[in-house]
């Protein structure tokens, strides 16, 4: 058994977990304009973390080294999350998983390219990084898997742990909002010209963010706030490499197997934290697979109108979010959403509200065909 | 006990194609990658006109599957039941900095959704998945070097905790020096003439077997 | 017209990879989705980023794609309507 012990966001939206969680309790969103034509030729609205703020938190931490904007995220992160457990990083025990999609993809750009060695643009490097700052003596397993990373993540560390590899897996992830990323949405059409509306009548198109997220999973049982990990699968739509399922059968099919593995069935589940981009095709999707499982009462929210699509950590996020919800026994709203706009019926959660939470579901899909999903309970 | 083991596996490197060990095709000639994988993807003749418009590094392990699926061993296998597992070191940093060149100036500011798309590992699984209608687990790693170990492990527990009954797993990699593939079909069926267990040390002697 | 077809027929065989294809194996009124020449919604995207690079065409709508995306002819009349 794997159990969730200790965990962190750092985000536009606050730099701990519980910051997190009461921004968003109170509607706010990371979500604004952004002028910035090192990004990107014109305005656009995403999630961005202010710089000042996090190289104020990163210099607490008195460094020699170098780093990189990513990089101070991610250590902050990680260091926040472990200091509220008894773990040693330096353990042979401890294992790390790092989920990101394109990593420290700015240095790619003509005037960064000497700043750094030219290898610190490669994924395994920035979890050697990682590895390296906390002296983890094993090596990271960097998971590149769009944007359903995070969910992948947790999977493959509860495993890890569930064989015996290791007594205990930080499972960080992160993602920065780049003119790399901005110029490909944009050019696929994908980015709302406003902050975006997941599962509403008037989506059209996500917006992008920024964060790191660490969530630490253990072995043993530390408190009695802990939740367990019951299950986590994968499916591929085989059907298309950028749009999502016109069935919702990768996310059907991931769904389904959860369910099996963690022996739960639909009626049990409490609360689910749905991908919900706010891209018309996606969040249509999500709806459908939701509607096959009968889940259409059970409580689903989106957490990108608040902070953004954050990619490869968007799963760490949600999740660290989800477990808030679950020891606060609260049902975040969907910000952004105001009147359902999916085919299916479903309950898209328009008001934060207290909700006796046990047994949660979350959901990720991403390019590439890959749909991803999680069963948590708590112990 | 039920077990996985590898039943075919698949060399792509030095403008070779090997099949279990075999020499399948060769292009010594071959100017780059790119040539060669278009003349042996020729010479297989598998039609398939979406394999042009892959990133090279799609292409790899994409003809590389080709291969290794000739005889179709998934028909004997549910969608769902099927997985692929791949690793690789670079990512796709070669199709990063392609289209990384068509954003670099706000005067020459063109980025390309088709290459775009091609910029995250695991399309490569996407397009193998599309091709056979595989809709099992996915995942893609990053490490430094072949992790036989990891690539065994991961793809055990998957199979041991019921999510596949079949499966994909190796290493696809292109640097802009070299590049190399490496993949096999495991799957639980008992009777083949083919039957090597799927354990890190004989996966990191197959990957080793073609230098 | 007939230049800017020919010409057209040309930019799309190289900028969508469409392997062993001439030109003139393309007619300019067949559709170019669905059961013309196959191309998918990447494509479509492909082709707007197109008009923008080679004709400095910007397309506002993406909902407009559909028509102007019907065939090299009808691609050619919105060009020839539209430069400067």
């Amino acid at each position: 058994m794997a159990f969730f012990v200790a965990d962190n966001i750092i985000s536009p939206l606050g730099f701990k977990t519980a910051d997190n969680f009461h921004a968003l309790a109170k509607g706010y969103t990371g979500i604004d304009m952004i002028n910035d034509t090192k990004i990107y030729p014109e305005a656009f609205p995403a999630a961005m973390i202010n710089s000042n703020n996090l190289d104020d938190a990163f210099i607490e931490l008195a460094s020699k080294e170098k780093y990189t904007r990513l990089e101070k995220m991610l250590i902050l992160s990680i260091k926040d999350a472990l200091d509220k457990t008894k773990i040693d990083p330096t353990s042979a025990r401890t294992g790390i998983v790092l989920s990101t999609t394109k990593g420290n993809i700015d240095l790619m750009a003509s005037d960064r390219q000497n700043s750094f060695e030219k290898n610190r643009v490669l994924l395994w490097k920035l979890g050697e990084v990682i590895s390296h700052y906390f002296g983890n003596p094993n090596q990271t397993m960097v998971l590149s898997n769009a944007c359903i990373s995070g969910v992948l993540a947790i999977q493959a560390a509860a495993m890890l742990i569930q064989v015996g590899k290791f007594d205990h897996m930080i499972v960080t992830g992160g993602d920065i909002v780049s003119r790399f990323v901005v110029s490909g949405f944009m050019s696929f059409l994908s980015l709302s010209p406003k902050a975006c509306k997941p599962f509403d009548k008037d989506r059209d198109g996500l917006s992008l963010g920024e964060a790191a997220s660490t969530i630490i999973l253990s072995k043993d049982i530390t408190g009695k706030d802990d939740i367990k990990f019951l299950g986590g699968a994968s499916a591929n739509d085989a059907n298309h490499i950028s749009g999502p399922s016109r069935t919702g059968e990768g996310s059907y099919i991931a769904i389904k197997k959860v369910l099996e593995e963690a022996g739960i069935s639909p009626g049990q589940i409490d609360h689910i934290s749905a991908h919900g981009t706010a891209t018309p095709y996606n969040d249509e999707m999500e709806s459908i697979a939701i509607d096959r499982h009968h889940l259409n009462e059970v409580p689903v929210n989106s957490l990108k109108g608040s902070f953004g699509h954050t990619l490869g950590t968007a799963g760490l996020v949600e999740t660290a979010i989800l477990l808030e919800e679950m020891r606060q026994n609260t049902l975040l709203k969907t910000t952004g959403f105001s009147e359902l706009g999916v085919s299916r019926k479903i309950n898209v959660i328009s008001k934060t509200t207290n909700k006796e939470l046990n047994t949660c579901l979350k959901m990720a899909s991403g390019f590439g065909g890959s749909n991803a999903a999680m069963i948590i309970q708590k112990a | 006990m039920e077990q996985l083991t590898i039943k075919t596996y698949c060399h792509i490197k030095n403008n070779r194609i090997c099949i279990n060990g075999e020499l399948a095709f060769e292009y010594p000639e071959a100017s780059s990658m790119h040539d060669f994988l278009k003349k042996a993807f020729k010479h297989f003749k598998p039609g398939y006109a979406k394999f042009y418009k892959m990133d090279d590094i799609s292409k790899l392990g994409f003809l590389a599957s080709e291969v290794l699926l000739q005889d179709k061993p998934y028909l004997a296998y549910q969608p769902e039941d099927t997985g692929i597992v791949i690793s690789n070191s670079q990512s796709t940093l070669l199709t990063d900095a392609e289209f990384q060149a068509s954003i670099q100036d706000d005067t020459n500011f063109y980025p390309s959704p088709s290459v775009f798309v091609y910029t995250l590992p695991n399309i490569m699984i996407g397009e193998i998945s599309i091709r056979h209608g595989f809709r099992g687990e996915n995942a893609f790693y990053i490490f430094e070097n072949f992790n036989a170990n990891f690539i065994a492990d991961y793809i055990n527990q998957l199979f041991l905790s019921h999510k596949l009954k079949a499966c994909i797993g190796g290493w696809v990699d292109q640097s802009s020096e070299n590049y190399e593939a490496f993949i096999y079909w495991a799957d639980n069926k008992k009777d083949a003439p083919l039957a090597i267990e799927h354990t890190a040390k004989e996966i990191e002697r197959l990957y080793n077997l073609i230098r | 017209m007939e230049e800017l077809i020919q010409k057209l027929k040309v930019q799309i065989i190289e900028q969508l990879n469409l392997e062993d294809m001439e030109p003139d194996d393309i007619d300019e009124t067949d559709p170019l989705f669905g059961n013309g020449l196959g191309l998918d919604s990447i494509d479509a995207l492909e082709l707007i980023v197109l008009l923008e690079k080679e004709y400095g065409i910007k397309i506002e709508n993406p909902k407009d794609g559909q028509k102007i995306f019907y065939s090299i002819k009808s691609m050619a009349e919105f060009i020839k309507s539209h430069q400067k």
